[in-house]
């Protein structure tokens, strides 16, 4: 049975002016393959995510997703990113819109969806996030933990093949990180194809298909979570793995 | 009883604020004092110049008065008081210009309709908002046939409009037209394109670089140069098209301000769900951008409405056009104080409502982020 691979990286190069953030990347995500990637600040994973939908561009390499290869053809670039949800750290809702006009708005001008259907669509996905009774209120009104909740849903909406989430829980309280941890697990139940970049270790434990540990714009190391949590290879990820997991 | 309490409280508490405020200090005291001295003395002379010993329609002899020489102050001696009877007497052409009298109803019912197609940009919650939105729109088409006339109305000229109507004109429809041409100009300066970029930044530059009087006679004397032959805007035209121009340059500073302010956080979570340049501009930009751009953009608009007083210049009968013409007429000539303090009384309404409107809108754009 040959598995389906929806995202590959070849040779990703890319520059800040003379910083060089990204440095021969290779990484292949299989159809709904979990993958965590996690490593020092400014090492580069957060950036790596970003270029899979082209929120930056790389300079040398290639980047296909879906069988479409990354360029600076405009067209190609919105395609992609309706297919490609995105969590972001800060959330990033939108905050003039009610949390139902905040899933509602791409189904209804990306997707051309009528309001009605769209708003169907919402409500259920705010249901599976556990959060229906809010949606008439402003992301202002909602604790951080809800918002990133909102922020899941609002991906969701558009029906995506892909999610990735560029440090989900960095900004929330410690009390809020389960619930949103927990809408992530289930998401990854379903066998939705996921990229996460966190420093949450036992989430990753529990749901992660296999571990990279970037350091300084390179892929150090990348394992299996049982391989890479109790046998890792490089002294780099085990410096790193002693920090956060014994304080 | 306790009612009682209540009052002794509140009455301890301006109290309070008296001393506090005042007199908290000696230097304090002393300055409480001297202004209050100065108002006392200032306000006290004012209002007995432009009231208590004011001529309204009639001198202190009880005559109507209709040239200069039957105010009070220039037959007795002792009378000093303003003579407010030129502004009775030039009512017409302060709020009209040349307007034909037999026609003026046209000019009064569009001053009536104007606050209703301001008033659904103005607020936003304003029950009906959708409706008064849509006659927004059908205003400038109605103001059109009603000043200038059309099928059923005979033709008034733009030569015969004067007064608080050109005033109004310049500054409403200057505002009304910029508005959209400085959002495209902030959204240009912002592009990515370079060329598209390089224009805005030119035409904005150098249209703040220029004072608006060498727009106007720019506009004046050079615009008929590169319009084809037989196309000659009217004089009052030429000045919109000034007044806009350099309107716009502004207010595109100020929505390029509000533009700064959305964090970048917002355009990728847009962009990242598949919208495109112009839906994220439209629906997630824009809307907060000029939120917050609001007071910056009242304040240019007031800079706008008074700077329109500069078409004097060229040759338009603007308010203050109309009064120093009043002021050439022999017979009410030499009464300066009451038409200037008229005309600044004209302007300070406007530009009052204004300055009102954009602090109502800080306080509610803080409790709204809150």
């Amino acid at each position: 049975m040959s598995v389906e691979q929806v995202i590959q990286l070849e040779k990703v190069n890319k520059w800040y002016d003379d910083f060089h953030v990204l440095k021969d990347i290779d990484l292949v995500v299989d159809k709904g393959q979990k993958i965590v990637i996690c490593g020092p600040s400014g090492s580069g994973k957060s950036t790596m995510i970003r270029c899979i939908n082209r929120l930056e561009a790389h300079q040398e390499g290639k980047i296909v997703v879906h069988g479409t290869e990354l360029t600076n053809d405009l067209k190609n670039i919105d395609l992609i990113r309706k297919n490609v949800g995105m969590v972001f750290q800060q959330f990033n809702l939108f905050p003039h819109l009610t949390v139902l006009e905040n899933i509602t708005l791409a189904p209804i001008w990306v997707k051309k969806l009528p309001k009605k259907e769209a708003e169907e669509i919402a409500m259920s996905y705010l249901e599976k996030v556990k959060i229906p009774e809010q949606a008439e209120k402003f992301p202002g009104q909602l604790s951080g933990g809800q918002q990133q909740r909102v922020a899941i849903a609002r991906s969701l909406a558009m029906n995506p093949d892909i999610m990735l989430f560029d440090e989900p829980t960095s900004a929330l309280d410690p009390e809020m990180i389960k619930e949103v941890l927990d809408v992530m697990i289930q998401l990854a139940d379903e066998g939705m194809t996921m990229l996460v970049v966190t420093h949450e270790m036992g989430f990753a434990k529990t749901v992660a298909d296999q571990m990279i540990f970037m350091d300084e714009g390179r892929i150090v190391e990348q394992a299996t979570p049982e391989e890479f949590f109790d046998n890792p290879k490089s002294d780099r990820t085990k410096l790193f793995l002693s920090q956060i997991l014994n304080h | 009883m306790s009612n009682t309490t209540f009052q002794t409280i509140q009455h301890s508490k301006q109290y309070n604020w008296l001393v506090k405020n005042l007199f908290s200090s000696w230097v304090n005291t002393l300055m409480t004092i001297i202004a209050a001295i100065f108002l006392y003395q200032v306000g006290t002379a004012f209002l007995d110049w432009a009231f208590f010993s004011a001529d309204f329609k009639t001198n202190f002899q009880g005559d109507l008065i209709t040239d200069r020489n039957l105010c009070s102050k220039n037959i007795a001696p002792g009378e000093y008081g303003a003579c407010w009877a030129i502004i009775y007497a030039r009512f017409d052409q302060f709020m009209y210009g040349l307007y034909p009298v037999e026609e003026s109803w046209r000019v009064n019912l569009t001053y009536a309709l104007l606050p209703f197609a301001i008033v659904g940009l103005l607020f936003d919650k304003l029950p009906f908002r959708k409706y008064f939105i849509y006659f927004t729109f059908i205003f400038p088409f109605i103001a059109y046939f009603m000043l200038y006339g059309g099928p059923g109305l005979s033709v008034v000229g733009t030569n015969k409009w004067g007064g608080l109507l050109v005033t109004l004109f310049l500054g409403v429809t200057g505002i009304g037209l910029a508005f959209p041409l400085s959002i495209a100009l902030a959204l240009g300066r912002r592009s990515q394109m370079p060329i598209i970029r390089s224009i805005c930044v030119v035409f904005i530059e150098f249209i703040r670089g220029v004072p608006l009087i060498t727009l106007l006679f720019t506009a004046n004397v050079m615009l008929p140069l590169f319009l084809p032959d037989g196309v000659n805007p009217d004089n009052l035209l030429r000045a919109l098209v000034a007044v806009t121009l350099f309107q716009s340059a502004y207010m595109a500073e100020a929505i390029r301000g509000g533009l700064q302010a959305i964090p970048r956080g917002q355009v990728e979570a847009a962009q990242s769900l598949g919208l495109s340049y112009w839906q994220t501009t439209r629906k997630i930009v824009l809307p907060q951008a000029l939120k917050i751009a609001i007071p910056p953009i009242v304040n240019t608009c007031i800079g706008l409405f008074k700077d329109t007083s500069l078409v004097l210049i060229i040759g338009l009968f603007d308010l203050l056009g109309v009064g120093k013409a009043a002021l050439a007429d022999m017979s009410w000539t030499k009464l300066y104080y009451e038409v200037y303090v008229f005309i600044a009384l004209v302007f300070f309404i406007f530009c009052f409502g204004m300055s009102r409107y954009s602090l109502y809108l800080e306080k509610k754009l803080k409790t709204d982020n809150s």
